[in-house]
């Protein structure tokens, strides 16, 4: 299982290919994204990497979280994550995730906290009918109608769906396509829309539910601290060793 | 700038690098030339008709063209940098006073004619002078 990487939504746009056809694509950033550090199964029982992205100014940073990434020799992040991989696929530390540790063509699961609505009424929230436009309807015609039965049961059942507050949730969409690759300025295009709003952070991974293609890096496509070389350690040396 | 517009820009230059778009409007009669894929060979379609309007800016640019085939009304909307437009001729200059010619839609036959326009457009008025 190979590491994700943290990105920053950009916006929507479009883009043609060859064959004609027009793409709508999210632009999803990578911004600076380094690895924070290692979680091994003798110490945390699992094995993750913890992964930071973005900058974050060094006087507003708690003295605690200072020690964290001083210990890594990593700049303040803004946003921290970690990724569960498999023991072969860690990534050193301080080593920064570049945009082709992706394939173009292949599938991603992206992350996001999505757009907050507010206190959403039971046809937005739910996709309530709500009530007829007329024939004796007053007031309520987005009401959420019945929520439960007469003497039995006697009461609401739980989790019955109602108006409340919509949005700010953590949501995945699985089996987005990546459509282009930027390298240069990291960037990734994935096809489709992506949760949350515009400077979100996302957390892309592989796809979980489709096979990872082949001439995919493996741990990843990364760059070492304080080297200019990029690093790809190929998957055949680690298979046969 | 923002890096979205940077991205449409670059995509916009890569495109219309390739192709020469000529100018005109609504109410101008043009001929499309479409890319057309049956299977594996491609060949190129002509849609004739007249523009009724153009939308959006940029990359995401299209124009509507409407045309009467076999007594039905037809709309096709083309993205100005769509590929699959091999080339757009324009057959007739319209005299409109609209930049949606919506109106055409409930309109046929003798109504539904729209007025060449006889003035030349100012860029080819130059033209001419500079070559006298």
């Amino acid at each position: 299982m190979r590491s994700g990487v943290i990105a920053q939504k950009v916006g929507m746009t479009r883009v043609f290919t060859d064959a004609g056809e027009h793409i709508p694509v999210t632009v999803l950033k990578l911004g600076n994204c380094q690895v924070v550090g290692h979680l091994t199964s003798e110490k945390n029982g699992y094995v993750a990497l913890q992964l930071g992205s973005g900058s974050r100014k060094t006087v507003y940073l708690p003295k605690a979280e200072r020690g964290q990434f001083a210990v890594a020799k990593v700049e303040p992040k803004r946003k921290v994550a970690e990724f569960r991989v498999s023991e072969d696929a860690l990534i050193p530390v301080g080593a920064e995730i570049q945009a082709d540790h992706f394939v173009v063509g292949q599938f991603v699961d992206v992350t996001g906290t999505s757009v907050g609505k507010g206190f959403a009424g039971g046809m937005k929230r739910w996709n309530f009918g709500g009530l007829r436009a007329t024939h004796g309807v007053s007031v309520s015609h987005r009401s959420i109608g019945s929520t439960g039965g007469r003497q039995d049961p006697g009461k609401t059942f739980k989790n019955k769906k109602m108006p409340g507050h919509m949005g700010v949730d953590r949501i995945t969409t699985l089996n987005l396509r990546v459509v282009q690759l930027d390298v240069e300025r990291g960037l990734i295009l994935v096809e489709g829309a992506v949760p949350g709003s515009k400077g979100g952070w996302i957390s892309v991974r592989d796809a979980v539910k489709k096979a990872l293609p082949k001439d995919a890096p493996k741990p990843g496509k990364f760059k070492l601290a304080g080297e200019g070389a990029t690093v790809e350690a190929p998957a055949a040396e680690q298979e046969g060793a | 700038m923002n890096l979205i517009q940077t991205l449409e820009k670059e995509q916009f230059d890569r495109l219309s690098a390739t192709k020469s778009i000529p100018e005109f409007g609504p109410g101008d009669t043009l001929i499309v030339n479409v890319k057309v894929v049956e299977g594996e060979r491609s060949r190129v379609q002509a849609y004739e008709g007249v523009c009724i309007g153009r939308n959006g800016g940029g990359i995401n640019e299209s124009f509507t063209v409407r045309k009467i085939s076999y007594g039905e009304g037809v709309e096709r909307v083309f993205p100005l940098l769509s590929p699959m437009i091999d080339s757009i001729k324009v057959v007739r200059r319209g005299k409109v006073r609209r930049a949606k010619l919506y109106y055409l839609r409930d309109l046929r036959g003798k109504s539904a004619r729209i007025v060449e326009k006889k003035t030349e457009r100012p860029a080819k008025v130059a033209a001419t002078a500079a070559a006298k």
